[in-house]
């Protein structure tokens, strides 16, 4: 924003405006809406679709497309005059009744078996500009479909060439395997020759086609808008807390998509978070399980299953609590309420990545994931953004087109944009000179630490390095978690002093809520909690059914350290309960007093034990600890990245048919596709 | 009608010694950063090479230009004079068709290579020799109607004129291209109304580099057989 | 008429010899660097001052496209790009400058770049004009050799390259934003301007684009004055031009000829006259494809320039002078216009994309006659949406034959579509 604000006249309203602000951003300000289907707030400016013409008087006797033009380029009246601009005037209305009838006489009229009606722009936009009646007599034109995969479904006969899905997939998910071939009135919109499409995040295509020309296939004639349920929640398949819709119809889920948040996701979704909803109503723990005597699981009743547990919770018991990935963060209050009053432990560092209790600015960082916006050199450190945040790398690979350096440490990883390869280890970062590192402090620097960076024995000594080489380049710190719950769990200090591994051996009872991802070994007595069958309940005694994450309200902090709320979308299934009543019911059996009765009376202590959870949508600023020695050692580690099937990285993506079929394709690509590294 | 590309792809493909080398420097005609620039030189030389652009030099040139495979497709599906499948190994005829040579009588070439190439454009006759297609204005107004023949233009033509060059393709004798008439190039048919009348240059540029060319791939004999063939040029 | 001293093409047949001894014995190259020595300014006034209007058809005065450019900077350098993507049906003008007058192009374009601080000129050449290219080609490597351009370019101090570069059978490429686009290879979509290209054009950096008569004029226009060229043609229409005739004369050819020259002069001098005499003219399109045509009657007084030819709704264009006879028929011919626009239309503007084509179809039933009446007000009036709602002229240029056949020969399209009516009538 320039202070430099410049008057225009806007259907005989004066206001000022930004000089740099295009008509179409200055009529929005004074609400004026001017209808679009090419131009997307956050795509390359096309001006294809000449959908938003408006008048500009003075200027050539033409009507000037909206989307494009700058206030600055208006040129001013013969005496200085502001520039008159209209959105409704006789010319405006019949450009725009042209163009309508363009985009029309090809369109087929196929509304009633079309998934976008109810939701489509041409369908709404019709209304408003279009006529009743075609003069059109020629024979229309048809287009051939194309698969691109399991996800987007083509009727490219639909088409209105808007190209926003090429400009999508091209600028903003970075891989360039969409385009607009041929010419003329027989272009058409395609992938290259067929292929279907790899992206992480083609589903947003589908949100962004203005027609019904790209929809969702798992979506597909399932329901009609105006029957869902809408649910404004958040994402859990990431720590980065995407902004969601969950829409459902009656106790089923039909479909998740994007809500916009500038901080967080803007308005994109991963895919995987996007289209794992067909895993939600899967492998589902629908009743209480128990190990017999011959070692099977076998069906019980909640009244059994706690019998069960308060058998083996004996005073002397010692009992471990851990957190998976999917937990809010009231149930991992609860759980600690308990199992403190148990003298029990709590541990959510579960496999090999260490984090450091109470050290915010450090398993949190300092920075704002808006903070990528600004960056002009940003540090990639044992991370694959790519697969642990998808949204997140779209922003990263935005501030490269900027002009941003990436420089990184670790795994060579195949990502969207070029960056410079520093080496496996930490010690690499001594490559760069002592003149960049000058420089550097006075840039704008960021630190993205992946868990992959922390994992194993050195895992304290490579914080402790990374914070100092944080300190000697005066960058902020953004630690990229990849689980939902882990910093909430973090905040809560849901952890022990001995680790996961020491206290999982000190430990005679194991109350697991919702680990699959590592075993737990032969020994211990445990308590399953959670919502999937997957590897975790398998080795379970005891299973207590839970809700998932869309069946109950819940808090999570996302990996900058902002807490936000989800909230329940439909009902669970079967005999499964809200994990919070598990706990306060198992509270009960084995006689701990709990101090709440509610919900709503666990969350207002908890948020008054842990206000910063209860600032919701607030990223708080963390105080900086300073490094601390390390061993040198640590230096010469390779370092790792997490994962490397992004698609299954959780029980209900494992448990959805439609993302082990991305993840197979997904392999299939990946061992084809080269490294894009300088 | 959008042109797609060939069901029948070849399994790779690669430029000659001599064209590579070409394409390397063409490539640094254009500021550092700006190799995408060549892409249309560089399909061109491949469809020199191969006679049509297939999906294997498309990715051969992508790569060569660090540029996505669908953008140097796209770039291939838009420019038309890109074939996407394959054409006439001895001669692909391009009729201008546009208005200029409509006037002119271009209908009448366009019904002599139905009757003598293919019924239908695009489509290859005579063992895979020759095919045609109509195609929009050529640009050389004032000399037509023209058609094309790869680098060259047969001008000034009417049925007779055409079908001979037709029917000696066929049988593997290639004419010479420029006016078909007794002109020069494009000065007035009739007479000389400015810069004089007399010739000092033996035929026009156009039709020189065609006889140049022609005697670097054919040896010296050419030129005589090639020139004896038609008329001293207007003058 | 002109008289041969007074032609600047004076070897546009390719008659003399077009090597550069032959371009220098004929004043081409001669002591380029001493025009330079007087200043980029200097040029540029001079230019201004000769009221040489583009001759890509826009007819934009061309030293004041020159004066937008920006200062030279160091980053950003400036770039001439000369339009040979001549591809306006009709015209065939610059194809002879490409082959048989090289010289004075790659002269001029060293004259232009110097005046706009550019050191690279690239030239765009259609792709069908292959050996066409072959001759610029040739001709700038004599050039080179010479030291003409390239380093210290004729001694002059200012470095110089130039470079062909060439389009593949896309008329779009001729609109300078989409040939700019095609030169950084990409589809030959035009831009949306602003930003214009003086700001920001190829690569992003302030760049000229020109025809390649406009930049092929400048060495003569310079060594012989700017009130030299004046004192051809109307005021506001200064100078010589190339003009080319096609369709029904006797004697169809490229001329260049004073401006503002009358048409029929045109026709009967160099045209050899229309085919069975000038009674027998019809129609005459002259300005290339895309302005709209002028019938017989206006053509008897109709003089060849920007002016006169926009005050009768039509335009100077190219100079394409397209003459069709009593015997044509107009329908057809402005339908197969039709057919090339529909063709050539980029597709990226929903109403030229969708438009042209619509066009064309309705055109193609008007010329059987298989239609109704009120289709040619509705014809018109998708013209008229076409017409100014798109990004660059395509869409004016498709809808403007139309309107020109509809406004002059309405009568025609009507009487076909009832006679089709009535011999379906006494089929029945």
């Amino acid at each position: 924003m320039t202070d430099n604000l410049r008057k225009v006249v806007i259907d005989n309203v004066e206001i000022d405006v930004d000089p740099a602000f295009t008509i179409m951003q200055a009529c929005e300000k004074m609400s004026k809406e001017i209808p679009r289907f090419c131009y997307h707030e956050r795509l390359s400016i096309a001006g294809n679709c000449r959908m938003c013409l408006v008048e500009v008087v003075g200027g050539p006797p033409k009507p000037m497309a909206s989307c494009a033009l700058q206030i600055k380029d208006l040129r001013p009246g013969p005496n200085g005059e502001p520039p008159i601009i209209k959105t409704n005037s006789p010319m405006v209305k019949k450009a725009r009744e042209g163009v309508m009838e363009f985009l029309l006489i090809n369109h087929p009229l196929d509304c009633p078996i079309c998934d976008q009606g109810g939701e489509c722009d041409l369908q709404d936009q019709a209304l408003s500009y279009g006529v009743d009646f075609s003069r059109y007599r020629e024979p229309k034109r048809a287009a051939l479909d194309v698969n691109l995969g399991p996800l987007v479904e083509t009727n490219m006969t639909r088409c209105i060439s808007c190209t926003r899905c090429v400009r999508f997939i091209t600028e903003v998910a970075g891989v360039p395997e969409m385009g607009q071939i041929g010419r003329g009135e027989s272009s058409e919109i395609t992938s290259y020759l067929g292929q279907t499409l790899t992206s992480e995040l083609q589903g947003n295509i589908i949100d962004l086609c203005p027609v019904g020309a790209l929809t969702s296939k798992p979506y597909a004639f399932s329901a009609r808008p105006w029957e869902l349920i809408k649910t404004n929640t958040i994402d859990v398949m990431d720590a980065l807390g995407s902004n969601i819709r969950v829409d459902s119809k009656g106790k089923r889920i039909m479909r998740i998509i994007p809500r916009n948040h500038d901080g967080i996701n803007e308005e994109w979704l991963s895919d995987k978070s996007r289209f794992m909803w067909d895993g939600l109503s899967r492998q589902r723990l629908d009743k209480p399980y128990i190990r017999n005597i011959s070692g099977r699981l076998e069906e019980t009743t909640w009244d059994l299953a706690f019998n069960a547990i308060s058998d083996k919770c004996l005073p002397a018991a010692k009992i471990l609590a851990i957190s998976g990935d999917l937990v809010s963060a009231e149930t991992l209050y609860a759980a600690k309420k308990l199992v403190n009053s148990l003298k029990g432990r709590t541990e959510c560092r579960i496999g090999d990545s260490y984090l450091p209790p109470r050290d915010r600015a450090a398993y949190v960082g300092t920075a704002h994931i808006g903070g990528i916006d600004v960056a002009e050199q940003i540090f990639l450190i044992g991370t694959n953004p790519r697969l642990e945040a998808p949204v997140l790398n779209a922003r990263i690979r935005r501030a490269w087109l900027r002009g941003a350096e990436i420089k990184l440490v670790g795994e060579p990883v195949s990502l969207t944009y070029e960056y410079q390869y520093l080496g496996p280890k930490l010690k690499d970062l001594d490559k760069l000179s002592s003149n960049f590192l000058k420089a550097n402090q006075l840039k704008n620097s960021l630190i993205i630490l992946g868990q992959g960076a922390l994992l194993g024995q050195d895992g304290p000594d490579i914080l402790h390095a990374v914070k100092d080489f944080k300190e000697k380049t005066n960058s902020e710190l953004l630690t990229l978690h990849v689980a939902a719950s882990k910093v909430g769990a973090m905040d809560l200090n849901f952890v022990c002093d001995m680790g996961y591994h020491s206290s999982i051996k000190w430990s005679d009872v194991v109350l697991n809520l919702g680990v699959d991802d590592y075993e737990i070994p032969k020994g211990p007595f445990v308590i399953y909690q959670g919502s999937h069958g997957d590897r975790g309940a398998e080795r379970a005694d005891i299973i207590l059914p839970g809700c998932a994450f869309t069946e109950e309200s819940g808090t999570f902090v996302n990996t900058e350290g902002r807490p936000q709320m989800a909230f329940k979308a439909c009902e669970t299934v079967g005999d499964a309960r809200e994990n919070w009543a598990i706990l306060r019911a198992l509270s009960d059996r084995l006689n701990v007093p709990f101090s709440f009765n509610s919900f709503e009376e666990l969350r207002t202590q908890l948020f008054h034990d842990k206000p910063q959870l209860g600032a919701m949508d607030e990223v708080p600023t963390n105080s900086w600890k300073p490094s601390e020695k390390f061993s040198k050692k640590c230096l010469e580690k390779n370092l790792n990245t997490v994962f490397k099937d992004h698609y299954l990285t959780n029980a209900i993506a494992r448990s959805s048919v439609l993302l082990a079929e991305l993840s197979k394709n997904n392999n299939k690509v990946n061992s084809k596709k080269g490294l894009k590294v300088t | 009608m959008l042109r797609r590309l060939d069901k029948k792809q070849p399994l790779n493909f690669k430029f000659s010694a001599k064209n590579l080398a070409w394409a390397k420097k063409q490539i640094l005609n254009y500021p550092k950063g700006r190799k995408q620039s060549a892409v249309i030189p560089l399909l061109f030389r491949v469809q020199e090479q191969e006679g049509w652009v297939s999906k294997p030099a498309i990715e051969v040139v992508a790569k060569m230009l660090d540029m996505a495979p669908v953008r140097v497709f796209e770039v291939a599906s838009f420019y038309f004079m890109f074939h996407l499948s394959p054409v006439g190994s001895v001669a692909h005829i391009q009729v201008c068709g546009t208005t200029p040579c409509m006037l002119r009588g271009s209908d009448g070439l366009i019904r002599q290579c139905k009757a003598k190439i293919s019924k239908k454009p695009m489509e290859i006759a005579h063992d895979g020799k020759i095919s045609w297609e109509e195609v929009e204005c050529l640009g050389a107004c004032s000399n037509a109607p023209l058609v094309q023949i790869g680098s060259d233009y047969y001008e000034d033509l009417d049925e007779e004129s055409f079908t001979k060059i037709v029917t000696d393709l066929i049988s593997g004798r290639k004419s010479v291209p420029g006016s078909q008439t007794k002109r020069f190039s494009s000065e007035p048919i009739e007479n000389l109304t400015t810069l004089g009348t007399k010739a000092e240059e033996a035929r026009n540029a156009s039709v020189e580099l065609f006889i140049n060319s022609s005697i670097k791939e054919k040896g010296p004999k050419t030129k005589r057989s090639l020139v004896s063939k038609k008329d001293a040029p207007n003058a | 008429m002109l008289k041969d001293k007074d032609r600047i093409f004076s070897n546009l047949y390719g008659m003399k010899d077009r090597s550069i001894k032959g371009s220098m014995q004929r004043g081409h190259w001669d002591n380029t660097a001493k025009l330079i020595k007087q200043g980029a300014a200097w040029i540029v006034d001079e230019i201004k001052g000769s009221g040489l209007r583009g001759r890509g058809g826009a007819g934009f005065p061309t030293g004041l496209k020159w004066s937008f450019m920006p200062k030279p900077e160091a980053k950003k350098p400036s770039y001439l790009v000369v339009n040979a993507d001549e591809s306006e049906p009709g015209t065939c003008k610059d194809r002879e400058i490409l082959r048989h007058e090289p010289h004075t192009l790659i002269e001029g374009c060293l004259l232009a770049g110097f005046a706009m601080g550019a050191h690279t000129a690239y030239i765009y050449v259609r792709g069908e004009y292959v050996r066409e290219r072959e001759a610029l080609q040739i001709a700038i490597n004599e050039a080179y050799s010479k030291g003409f351009i390239g380093k210290n370019a004729s001694k002059s101090g200012w470095d110089f390259d130039v470079f062909v570069h060439h389009g593949a059978g896309a008329y779009i490429c001729g609109e300078e934003t989409a040939l700019l686009e095609s030169l950084e290879g990409k589809k030959g979509m035009p831009r949306m301007k602003p930003p214009f290209p003086a700001m920001a054009g190829l690569y992003g950096c302030p760049t000229t684009v020109n025809n390649v008569e406009s930049i092929a004029v400048v060495p003569t226009i310079l060594r012989r004055g700017a009130s030299w060229f004046s004192k051809f043609g109307r005021p506001n229409n200064f100078g010589t031009k190339l003009f080319c005739l096609s369709g029904h004369v006797n004697s169809p050819c490229v001329v260049e000829e004073e401006m503002s020259i009358p048409l029929k002069e045109l026709i009967d001098k160099h045209g050899g006259g229309v085919r069975g005499g000038w009674k027998n003219l019809k129609a005459v399109i002259p300005g290339g494809a895309s302005v709209p045509l002028l019938p017989a009657n206006m053509c008897e007084d109709a003089l060849m320039d920007f002016d006169w030819l926009k005050e009768q709704k039509s335009g100077l264009g190219t100079g394409a002078v397209i003459v069709m006879d009593g015997q044509t028929d107009v329908i057809k011919a402005i339908w197969r216009l039709s057919k090339f626009y529909k063709h050539e239309s980029c597709g990226q503007c929903t109403p030229c994309r969708e438009g042209t084509g619509w066009m064309m179809r309705v055109m193609e039933r008007f010329v059987s006659g298989n239609a109704e009446l009120e289709e040619i007000d509705s014809l018109l009036e998708v013209s008229k949406q076409i017409e100014g709602h798109t990004i660059c002229a395509l869409g004016d240029a498709a809808a403007w034959p139309i309107q020109g056949l509809m406004r002059h020969f309405r009568h025609e399209v009507e009487s076909r579509i009832k006679t089709n009516k009535n011999s379906h009538l006494a089929a029945e």
